[in-house]
């Protein structure tokens, strides 16, 4: 039998823990990202047609329609959106990720994150901070004033200060240090976030050419720990895509949300997703919201605990305990939960309470079924409606169904569920 | 003249701390004057260059780790630097038994996760339905670990293919539907309270173990170790592959001086083999195989209990006898070949044939006997045929072979002409009225023959008093100057003949001691109380949180196995003669 899945799964494990995610560049999404045209909006999660789009989705798709100027109000994006003008796509199938809604049009800037090793390339777009945000589906003037001002000054100024920098950020290493200081990285990056800060920060005073320019983008990546979340997940995808794609894995190299629905893709099945309905995030709110205000699971975070860290690394962020119950020793136990149905442990990333363990890493889809154990994922959880924005954090796990679809699959594609023949 | 060898690894971000650690470790290779490990920052490569550590023209950027070392030559520089892997591994071992504690409630999902977390397990307690009770037991022996498997409702099949899996890896299987065992002190399943002593048991019957463990308790003495087999392990398919293994343990097993034997009646060619390896492990055994016909009360080494209690009593007094003087094992033979016994006593061959009918398969006499076959031809020995020379057939208008040996001498020559003849049984009875001389006729024939025949062994059962005319200690004397082997009794004579011709074992690995061994560890997968009886007795024990693979969806599972890694066919092939 030529079915070697075991080998293919160390390949796949190889590839995304060798790869080594560069931050490079800040461009435009129509300049950088392949097959992204005119007229077609990218967004979180899975495939995923209009008239099934969540609250925040729809939100974020009528945002982007007038940022870039095909619709002149909320009604005529509608319009727009429902007579099919606009084609929407997964991000995913564009080597992006985005947070939340996950929404990027043409004029967006993006972050370019390069793998040298493999030599793919992934992007993210900009973070917009806290409040009324295009990922949560607000998209009033203030919204759309902020994503342009970051679109054009910002974005200028980080493309600037990235190629001051010798050969762009080393975001594994990033990630490694920043796991040594209580990041998870996807809802914790207090310490992924100064560190990014750090580094950017000479050279944009290097680069700025005024003093009031660096002190508006200092100022806006400095108020907002979120600023390294979309780099980060740029360099989880960079890191995952590098393991897509191998003939007899059974590796999860996707897990992303719409809003409605929950998809992965394994890396041995091609493109193919494997969905069912999003579920509702279990978490803790913030004030003046219940989890009756939350929307299904949304967004392309997800990425993180695809390439090994997030929820997967929670034993080294004892400080949101919270989100699993409440005492470090939970913390402890998310994370070795996750190496029962994990194919190996990260040896770039690893854990100091874990006497340095690597993190989990490589969602292996045999072992998510015989164990009945699903993904942990640590996540934002959204208003339902459009625009509220975020109203609380939590932790969620994907369907275990779509786990099962994938292994039939599999099993189908390598003649496995044929009745034996002896 | 020392030389600077160096070593960049692009983006690999470490702390300080280790960095600090490791530069010393590298110091202390052999060869090494001098090292520098540094993520390669402005400052660090400027401190590089002042002690003489910066390697010339190596560009770097500072999420660089530079490992330089001078050393004395060029070799040992390498050395040290390929040394960098496993002495950033030892420092990660270490730490990882620092924290070691953070895991110990965790509650693995898998036998994998409970192996990592208990590596000095050396047993898996299987106590899950009986339809993923096999599926356990597999990985378990994938895993390389002995097997308690309390669960019933196994297939016959799967225990086949289980047993003789792990036979071939040096493990055991104890079960299925094992309900105890003792092992190291510390009892899996139910297990009564008992101390600690010289008796090691096996038993294919779980209450039968727990009767006799507590009698031997409660007789003063003490168990070693009690191994369970499931009631099946003694049936015609399954061999008794596990009774036979605890049989080798327990012989190999310095703190076992007595050995029982328990079983409701076993499969005959069962029974046969097990008591040919009893006889070979040179401690007593008590045999209980109750309803069995025993050959004898004692036979060599093995002594036949008529019940759980005799066997508690019989254990208990041997362990008070056995210090002194325990043979060794028998020569393990290996000889096979044929046995013949001429006997001019009818008792003593009636005698030898009930010992021998218990441990050899084909056994031909003229003497009818239940168990052996009648011979056709008295003048034509065939498979180990047993003579009793005494018979009308052979005296008619001869003496008695008390009296007269020619007829024997001429058999023993003819049997002997015979190459697959390896043993011979022999009787020679002593007083008055009997030859005058036996051994003067005998000795120079058996000399004669053994000349001939090395290998051969001639055994010699005499009978008689040193106040015989003959004189015991002469008759005695002459015959073993000859190369004969004599004893006094015919069950002792018969056990040293039995022990040459048992079906030496395959040549396959032995249980690891360590199966024995204490402290106990164990993984516990199933029963809750299994777990917290062996916590409550000391053993370290690790609980898997288990639950039905695939939810125990069949299709699922069939795909899973199918997809499993290496070897995922064992189960069927093994369970296929």
């Amino acid at each position: 039998m030529s079915l070697d899945i075991d080998k293919a799964n160390a390949t796949v494990l190889d590839r995304m823990t060798s790869a080594r995610p560069m931050l490079t560049t800040v461009a435009p999404a129509r300049d950088v990202v392949p097959g992204l045209r005119e007229g077609l909006l990218l967004h979180a999660g899975p495939p995923i047609e209009w008239p099934r789009m969540s609250g925040p989705l729809q939100g974020a798709v009528i945002g982007a329609l007038l940022l870039e100027g095909l619709a002149d109000d909320e009604a005529s994006a509608r319009a727009m959106a429902e007579s099919g003008e606009v084609d929407f796509e997964p991000c995913h199938h564009h080597g992006a990720v985005g947070p939340m809604a996950g929404v990027i049009s043409p004029s967006m800037a993006v972050y370019v994150v390069e793998n040298p090793v493999h030599g793919n390339r992934s992007y993210s777009n900009l973070n917009e901070g806290y409040g009324k945000v295009l990922r949560y589906g607000a998209y009033s003037p203030e919204v759309l004033e902020k994503l342009r001002w970051m679109n054009g000054e910002m974005a200028s100024l980080l493309a600037a200060a990235l190629a001051a920098t010798d050969g762009g950020l080393d975001l594994r290493a990033l990630l490694a240090e920043a796991l040594h200081m209580g990041d998870e990285g996807q809802d914790r990056n207090k310490a992924g976030w100064l560190l990014y800060l750090k580094l950017l920060a000479p050279q944009i005073a290097r680069v700025a050419g005024d003093w009031a320019t660096a002190e508006r983008v200092l100022a806006f990546l400095g108020d907002n720990a979120l600023s390294v979340l979309n780099p980060v997940m740029a360099a989880c995808k960079a890191m995952a895509d590098a393991g897509h794609g191998i003939e007899g894995s059974t590796i999860v190299t996707t897990m992303a949300r719409n809003g409605t629905d929950f998809g992965i893709r394994v890396s041995g099945l091609g493109d193919r997703w494997f969905t069912a309905p999003a579920q509702t995030p279990d978490g803790l709110y913030f004030t003046g919201f219940t989890s009756e205000d939350a929307n299904p699971d949304i967004g392309d975070s997800t990425i993180t605990e695809t390439a090994g860290i997030g929820a997967f690394a929670m034993a080294a962020a004892p400080a949101i305990v919270s989100f699993v119950s409440g005492s470090p020793k939970d913390a402890m136990h998310a994370t070795l939960e996750m190496y029962e149905i994990t194919a190996g442990e990260h040896p770039q990333l690893n854990i100091p309470a874990l006497g340095f363990r690597g993190t989990p890493v490589g969602i292996d889809v045999r072992k998510v079924i015989e164990l009945g154990v699903t993904p942990r994922v640590n996540t934002g959880i959204a208003h339902r409606e459009a625009g509220i924005g975020q109203v609380g954090a939590g932790l969620v796990r994907p369907p275990l169904g779509i786990f099962e679809q994938a292994l039939l699959a599999f099993a189908e594609l390598h003649g496995l569920s044929e009745p034996e023949t002896h | 003249m020392s030389v600077l060898r160096s070593e960049r690894r692009p983006g690999a971000y470490y702390d300080s701390i280790v960095l600090m650690q490791l530069q010393s470790a590298l110091a202390a290779e052999p060869g090494v004057s001098a090292a520098g490990v540094v993520m390669a920052t402005e400052a660090n490569l400027a401190l590089l260059e002042s002690t003489g550590l910066r390697p010339a023209g190596a560009a770097t950027v500072p999420d660089d780790l530079l490992v330089a070392v001078r050393a004395d030559t060029e070799a040992a520089g390498d050395d040290a630097l390929a040394r960098l892997d496993s002495l950033l591994d030892r420092r990660r071992a270490s730490a990882a038994d620092a924290s070691a504690g953070h895991e110990e409630d965790y509650r693995p999902r898998s036998l994998e996760t409970a192996v990592r977390m208990l590596p000095e397990a050396s047993w898996v307690l299987i106590s899950v339905p009986g339809r993923y009770a096999a599926g356990v037991a597999k990985r378990a022996l994938d895993l390389d670990r002995n097997v308690f498997l309390y669960s019933d409702n196994v297939d016959l099949d799967d225990e086949v293919a289980l047993k003789r899996r792990a036979r071939s890896l040096g493990l055991t299987v104890m079960g299925p539907d094992c309900g105890t065992a003792i092992v190291g002190g510390v009892g899996l399943g139910f297990a009564n309270r008992v101390r600690r002593g010289g008796v090691g048991l096996i038993g294919a019957s779980g209450t039968g173990l727990q009767a006799i463990t507590s009698g031997i308790h409660t007789l003063g003495a003490g168990v070693s170790h009690a191994l369970g087999t499931g009631g099946r392990d003694l049936k015609q398919e399954v061999g008794a592959v596990t009774a036979l293994q605890g049989l080798d343990l327990l012989a190999r097993d310095s703190r076992t001086e007595v050995i029982v034997l328990v079983s409701k009646p076993p499969a005959a060619s069962v029974a046969t083999r097990l008591l040919g390896a009893a006889l070979e492990t040179g401690k007593p055994v008590v045999v209980d195989f109750i309803g069995y016909p025993p050959p004898g009360r004692q036979l060599g080494n093995l002594h036949f209990a008529t019940g759980l209690g005799d066997a508690a009593r019989l254990a208990v007094d041997l362990l008070d006898s056995s210090t002194e003087g325990r043979k060794a094992p028998a020569e393990s033979s290996g000889a096979r070949g044929l046995l013949r016994g001429l006997f001019a006593g009818g008792t003593l061959a009636f005698e030898a044939l009930q010992g021998l009918r218990a441990f050899l398969p084909g056994v031909y006499s003229n003497v009818a006997i239940e168990g052996v076959e009648p011979l056709d031809d008295p003048t034509r020995s065939r498979g180990h045929t047993i003579l009793d020379l005494g018979e009308d057939e052979f005296t008619i208008g001869r003496l008695h072979p008390m009296m007269d040996q020619t007829l024997r001498l001429a058999r023993l020559r003819q049997e002997t002409a015979d190459p697959e003849v390896s043993t011979i049984l022999l009787d020679v009875v002593l007083g008055h009225g009997s030859h005058t001389d036996p051994a003067a006729e005998l000795a120079p024939v058996i000399e004669e023959i053994l000349e001939r025949r090395k290998r051969l062994e001639i055994v010699v059962i005499v009978v008689g008093t040193e106040e015989d005319p003959q004189d015991l200690e002469a008759q005695t004397e002459r015959l073993s100057q000859a190369g004969a082997r004599v004893f006094s009794d015919t069950s002792e004579a018969v056990a040293h003949a039995l022990r040459r011709h048992q079906a030496a074992s395959e040549e396959l690995p032995r249980v690891d001691p360590a199966a024995l061994a204490a402290p106990l560890a164990a993984i516990n997968v199933g029963l809750e109380s299994f777990h917290a009886s062996l916590l409550a007795q000391e053993a370290r024990a690790v609980q898997v949180d288990w639950r039905p693979p695939a939810g125990g969806d069949r299709k699922l599972m069939a795909i899973l196995d199918k997809m499993r890694g290496t070897d995922t066919d064992w189960m069927r092939r093994e369970s296929t003669p």
